[in-house]
C-alpha cells in the first residue's frame, strides 16, 4: 500500500535530525495557525499564492532563497565544527549523517540557495528594466516558482522521513546505484531536483521569450540594460543545458527503478558517461548563476559611481562570450579521468580562456569606478567585496585550470576553496548586492544601512578567514569530505577555519536583523519618490512599490539609460513631461494553476521516492487535470480602468513634483 | 497593410504576425514592426509560438544527450544480441510511415483551421491521433517482441539505451496524443478563439518536431545499428 515507507523511515534513534525536523514543523504549524487565527489566509492566498504578477514571484523566489540559505549554511556549521571536533576523534557526527550532511549542503545550497536568488532577482527586475508589464507568460511564471519550492520541500522532507543522498551534490555512480546506495536518499535527490528542474527549464523558456519579444518601444538590444542581458545569456544557458541534467538524472532513475545499464559496472554500463553529462551541464550552470550576479555589478557601480557603465558593448560582448565557451570546459572538472594529454589541453586552454571575459568585465567594473563619486552604500560595499574576493577565486580557479596541477589538488580542499570563492564571492554577493539594492523598489523602503554595512564586513571577514586556511589545508594535502583526519598539520587551518564560519554567523544574523529592524522602522526609511539611488535603468522611473500594471504608459526609450535622460530633462526644464493620455490596462488573471500543480507535483515525487504506484498515478492524472481545468478557463484577463491608472500614475507624479521643488536649485545633485 | 486589410476578418492577424499597429504603447512613426528592433512588445500570438520553439529547442537538447548516450553506449551489447540481430527494417518502416503520415495529416488540419473548418480541423485532427495511436502499437509491440526474446532494457547497456531514446520518443507520442484529444474537445466546446488558435499552434510545432526526433532515431538508431 505505501511501497517502501514504513515508521523505519522516521529516524527515532538520531535525535539531531529529529529534533530539528521537529522544530521546524512546529514552527511551521504554528506559523500556519497564526496566519489562519488572524484571518491573513484570504490575503497570502490571493495577493501571493495565486499571483502571477513577476514583482510577487520574484520577493517569494528571495525569500524561498533566504531561508534556503540559512538552511545550507547550518549545514556548513555543523561541517566545520565536526571537522574542527573530529582530529584522531570521532566529533558528533557519525559518518553516514555528515555524508548526508556535505550532500544536502551542495544540493540546497546550489538548486534552491542560489538559483532562486537568481531568479528572483532577474523575476523582479528584468521586466521592470525592460519597460513592460509583466514576462511572456505570468502563470507559467507561477508554475516555476511553486516547482521550485516542490523540490526544496522534498529535499527538506528527507530529514525526517528518511534519509538523503549520501554521494554528494552530484551522486556519481557506481556509488549512487541502486546495489550500493539502496536507501532513498539518492531518490530524494533525483525527483526533488527533476521537479525543480523543470521549474527551472520553464523560468528559461519565459525569459528568454520576454526578453527577445516583450521590450518597450525603443528599447533595442543595444539599448538593454547589462542585467537584461546577463539575464538573457544566463536564461539561453537554462534552456540550452537544463534538459540535459534532466535526460542524466532521468538515465540514473532509470538504472536504479528498472535495473537499466547506463552507469553501472557491470553488462557494459559507463560510469564516466555520468560524469561527462553532469558536468555538461554542471558548467554552465556555474555561469547561469554568476552571468545574473555580473549584470547585478553592472547596475549596482555606475549608478554608486555616478557615471555611466564602462565599455557598455564590450560588456555584452563579454557576456555572450562567456555564455557560448562556458558549454566548451566541462572536461576541467575530471582531468583525472584520463582522457590523455591531448583532450586535457584543450580543456585546459579553453578554460584559461574564459577567464579573458571575465577579465574584460572586471577591467570595465573598475574604469567605472575610474573619476566617479562614489558612494560606500551597502550595494556598493558589496560590488567592491566583489570584485576584489572574485579575482583571488578566478586566479585559483586558473591554477586548477592547468591539467598537471589539478592532477595535485583535484578533490582537495584547495577545490573546495577555490568554488567557494567563486559563488560565496560572485553569487552570493551579487544577490546580497542586489537584494540591497533592489529592496526599496520592491518594499517601498530602504533596508537599514548600518546593519547591511556590518552584515557585508562580517560575512566578507568571515569568508576570507573560512576558506584562506582551507586553501592552506588543501595544499598540505587534505582532501575533501573528511568526516575524521589525524594529520597534525592540518588540524590549525581546520580550526582556523571553524572561528571563520562563526565569523560568518555573525553576518547572516546581521542579515536577519537588518530584515527585522528595516521593517519596524519602515517610516523613516520610506522612499517616496521611487528612485532612492539616483538610479539610471527604468525600473527608477516608476513608484515604490510599482504598481501591478508597472507603467501606466509604456515608456518610449531613445538611449542606453533612459531614464537618466528623462531625470537630467526633467531637471532642466524644472517639470515633469505632459501628463500622458491614460488608457485602461489589461492585465493577467491571478491563478491558483501553478500552486496546485506543484502540490500534485509534490505527491507524484514523494510516491515516486518511495514508490508507492498507485499514487504516482493519482498524482499524474491530478495533473493532467488541472491542465484541463486551466485550459478550459474563459477569461484570461482583467481590465484596470483608465480612471484608476490615472490616480495611480498622479500619486507618483505629484511625489516626483514635491521632490523638484525641494531640490530646485540643487540640480541633478541628490 | 493595404493587402492585409484587403482580406477577410479573421485572416488578418494570422497573415502577418508583425502587423505594425499603430499608436500603441505610445509610440507611432517608427519604421520597426513589434517584436523586433526597437518595435515594442510583439504580439500575442508571436509570444507565444516563440516561446514554444524555445521549449521545443531545449526538448530537442534532451534527446540528444539520449543520442549521446546511446552513441556511447551502441556497441555496448555484453555478448547479447546487437541492433542488427534485432531489428526489423520492415516494421520500422512501417511506424515511419504511420508517423510521417500523421504528420502530413497533422498539416492539413492547420491548412483546415486557418479556412476556419470545424469540421475538417476535427477530422483531420482524429485522423492524425489514430496513426499515432497506431505508431505507439506498433513500437509497444517492437518492445515487447524484444523482450519476449531476451532483449529486455537489463540485459545490456546497448538495449537500455535503445529503450530509453526510442521509449523517450514514444513518451513523448503518447503525451502528444493527451493534447491532441484536449484539443479536439477544446475546439468541439469553444471554436475557434484566439488562444485556442494559439494552441494548435503549438500543437503542430509539437508534433512536427516528433517527426523530426524520429527521422533522427529511424537513421541513427535503427539504420546505423542494422549496419553495425
Amino acid at each position: 500500500m505505501l511501497g517502501k515507507l514504513t515508521w523505519q523511515a522516521i529516524p527515532f534513534d538520531q535525535p539531531i535530525p529529529l529534533v530539528a525536523g521537529g522544530a521546524v514543523f512546529l514552527v511551521l504549524v504554528a506559523v500556519i495557525i497564526w496566519i489562519i487565527v488572524k484571518g491573513h489566509l484570504p490575503y497570502l492566498w490571493n495577493e501571493w499564492i495565486t499571483s502571477v504578477d513577476h514583482k510577487r514571484i520574484g520577493v517569494m523566489y528571495m525569500l524561498l532563497s533566504l531561508l534556503m540559505l540559512l538552511r545550507g549554511f547550518i549545514d556548513g556549521l555543523m561541517m566545520r565544527s565536526q571537522q574542527a571536533l573530529a582530529f584522531r576523534a570521532p566529533g558528533y557526527l557519525p559518518p553516514e549523517h555528515y555524508d548526508q550532511i556535505f550532500s544536502a549542503h551542495g544540493t540546497i545550497m546550489i538548486f534552491f540557495g542560489a538559483m532562486p536568488m537568481m531568479i528572483g532577482l532577474m523575476n523582479f527586475v528584468v521586466p521592470l528594466q525592460l519597460g513592460v508589464r509583466d514576462v511572456a507568460f505570468p502563470t507559467l511564471n507561477s508554475t516555476s516558482f511553486w516547482l521550485t519550492a516542490t523540490g526544496a520541500l522534498l529535499v527538506n522532507l528527507s530529514l525526517v522521513v528518511g534519509e538523503f543522498a549520501r554521494t554528494g551534490w552530484l551522486p556519481y555512480p557506481p556509488l549512487s546505484e541502486a546495489q550500493y546506495t539502496p536507501g532513498v536518499g539518492v531518490d530524494y535527490y533525483i525527483w526533488a531536483l527533476q521537479i525543480s528542474g523543470v521549474g527551472t527549464l520553464l523560468t528559461g523558456v519565459n525569459f528568454v521569450t520576454t526578453i527577445l519579444k516583450i521590450r518597450a518601444p525603443g528599447m533595442s538590444y543595444m539599448r538593454m540594460p547589462v542585467f537584461c542581458w546577463t539575464a538573457l545569456a544566463s536564461n539561453l544557458l537554462i534552456v540550452a543545458a537544463f534538459p540535459v541534467l534532466t535526460a542524466t538524472l532521468a538515465m540514473l532513475a532509470l538504472d536504479r527503478y528498472l535495473g537499466f545499464h547506463f552507469f553501472t559496472d557491470t553488462a557494459g554500463g559507463n560510469q564516466m558517461m555520468f560524469v561527462n553529462l553532469i558536468w555538461a551541464w554542471g558548467h554552465p550552470e556555474v555561469y547561469i548563476l554568476v552571468l545574473p550576479a555580473f549584470g547585478v555589478f553592472s547596475e549596482v557601480i555606475p549608478t554608486f559611481s555616478g557615471k555611466p557603465l564602462f565599455g557598455y558593448r564590450s560588456m555584452v560582448a563579454a557576456t555572450l562570450f562567456i555564455c557560448l565557451v562556458s558549454f566548451m570546459v566541462w572536461l576541467h572538472h575530471f582531468f583525472t579521468m584520463g582522457a590523455g594529454g591531448d583532450v586535457n589541453a584543450v580543456f585546459g586552454i579553453a578554460t584559461s580562456i574564459i577567464a579573458v571575459g571575465t577579465g574584460v568585465k572586471i577591467y570595465n567594473w573598475i574604469f567605472t569606478m575610474y573619476g566617479g563619486r562614489i558612494r560606500f552604500d551597502a550595494p556598493m560595499l558589496w560590488s567592491i567585496g566583489f570584485i576584489i574576493t572574485f579575482v583571488i577565486g578566478g586566479m585559483t580557479g586558473v591554477m586548477l585550470a592547468v591539467p598537471p596541477a589539478d592532477f595535485e589538488l583535484h578533490n582537495s580542499l584547495f577545490l573546495v576553496a577555490h568554488f567557494h570563492n567563486v559563488i560565496i564571492g560572485g553569487v552570493v554577493f551579487g544577490g546580497f548586492a542586489g537584494l540591497t539594492y533592489w529592496f526599496p523598489k520592491a518594499f517601498g523602503f530602504r533596508l537599514h544601512e548600518g546593519w547591511g554595512k556590518a552584515a557585508f564586513w562580517f560575512t566578507l571577514a568571515g569568508f576570507y578567514a573560512t576558506f584562506m586556511p582551507l586553501y592552506v589545508a588543501g595544499l598540505l594535502g587534505m582532501t575533501r569530505r573528511l568526516q575524521e583526519y589525524d594529520v597534525a598539520a592540518w588540524r590549525p587551518w581546520v580550526l582556523a577555519a571553524g572561528v571563520g564560519v562563526l565569523i560568518t554567523l555573525a553576518g547572516a544574523v546581521c542579515q536577519v536583523t537588518q530584515l527585522v529592524v528595516s521593517i519596524r522602522r519602515r517610516d523613516e526609511l520610506r522612499d517616496e519618490t521611487g528612485d532612492p539611488w539616483n538610479g539610471r535603468s527604468l525600473e527608477w522611473s516608476t513608484a515604490s512599490p510599482p504598481p501591478a500594471f508597472n507603467y501606466a504608459v509604456l515608456p518610449n526609450v531613445h538611449g542606453e539609460e533612459p531614464y537618466w535622460e528623462i531625470k537630467r530633462r526633467t531637471i532642466e526644464a524644472q517639470h515633469l513631461a505632459p501628463e500622458p493620455d491614460y488608457k485602461p490596462i489589461e492585465l493577467p488573471r491571478n491563478s491558483p494553476t501553478g500552486f496546485i500543480t506543484a502540490f500534485f507535483a509534490t505527491i507524484t515525487g514523494f510516491a515516486l521516492i518511495w514508490q508507492i504506484w498507485w499514487m504516482v498515478g493519482l498524482g499524474l492524472v491530478a495533473a493532467y487535470a488541472v491542465f484541463v481545468i486551466f485550459a478550459w478557463r474563459d477569461k484570461e484577463e482583467y481590465e484596470v480602468p483608465a480612471e484608476e491608472v490615472a490616480a495611480i500614475d498622479r500619486a507618483r507624479r505629484s511625489a516626483r513634483e514635491q521632490w523638484l521643488a525641494a531640490h530646485a536649485q540643487v540640480g541633478e545633485q541628490v | 497593410m493595404s493587402v492585409s486589410q484587403a482580406l477577410p476578418g479573421p485572416h488578418r492577424r494570422d497573415m502577418d504576425p508583425y502587423l505594425i499597429r499603430d499608436g500603441h504603447g505610445g509610440h507611432g512613426g517608427r519604421d520597426y514592426p513589434t517584436g523586433r528592433g526597437e518595435g515594442g512588445p510583439a504580439p500575442r500570438n508571436v509570444v507565444v509560438a516563440y516561446g514554444f520553439w524555445i521549449f521545443i529547442l531545449s526538448d530537442i537538447i534532451m534527446f540528444s544527450a539520449f543520442f549521446a548516450a546511446h552513441a556511447v553506449l551502441a556497441t555496448a551489447t555484453a555478448g547479447g544480441p546487437s541492433g542488427r540481430e534485432l531489428f526489423d527494417p520492415t516494421h520500422v518502416a512501417l511506424e515511419t510511415t504511420c508517423l510521417l503520415l500523421s504528420s502530413f495529416t497533422c498539416g492539413l488540419s492547420a491548412v483546415a483551421t486557418r479556412a476556419r473548418d470545424l469540421l475538417w480541423t476535427e477530422v483531420a485532427l482524429l485522423v492524425t491521433g489514430l496513426l499515432g495511436a497506431m505508431f505507439l502499437v506498433l513500437e509497444c509491440q517492437e518492445f515487447a517482441s524484444f523482450v519476449a526474446r531476451g532483449a529486455s532494457p537489463e540485459r545490456s547497456a546497448f538495449l537500455s539505451s535503445f529503450f530509453a531514446v526510442v521509449g523517450c520518443h514514444g513518451l513523448h507520442v503518447t503525451a502528444g496524443l493527451l493534447w491532441l484529444g484536449t484539443m479536439m474537445a477544446q475546439v468541439c466546446v469553444k471554436g475557434f478563439r484566439p488562444n485556442v488558435l494559439r494552441r494548435l499552434l503549438c500543437f503542430n510545432l509539437f508534433w512536427h518536431a516528433l517527426d523530426i526526433i524520429w527521422v533522427a532515431l529511424f537513421t541513427i538508431v535503427y539504420l546505423l545499428g542494422l549496419g553495425r
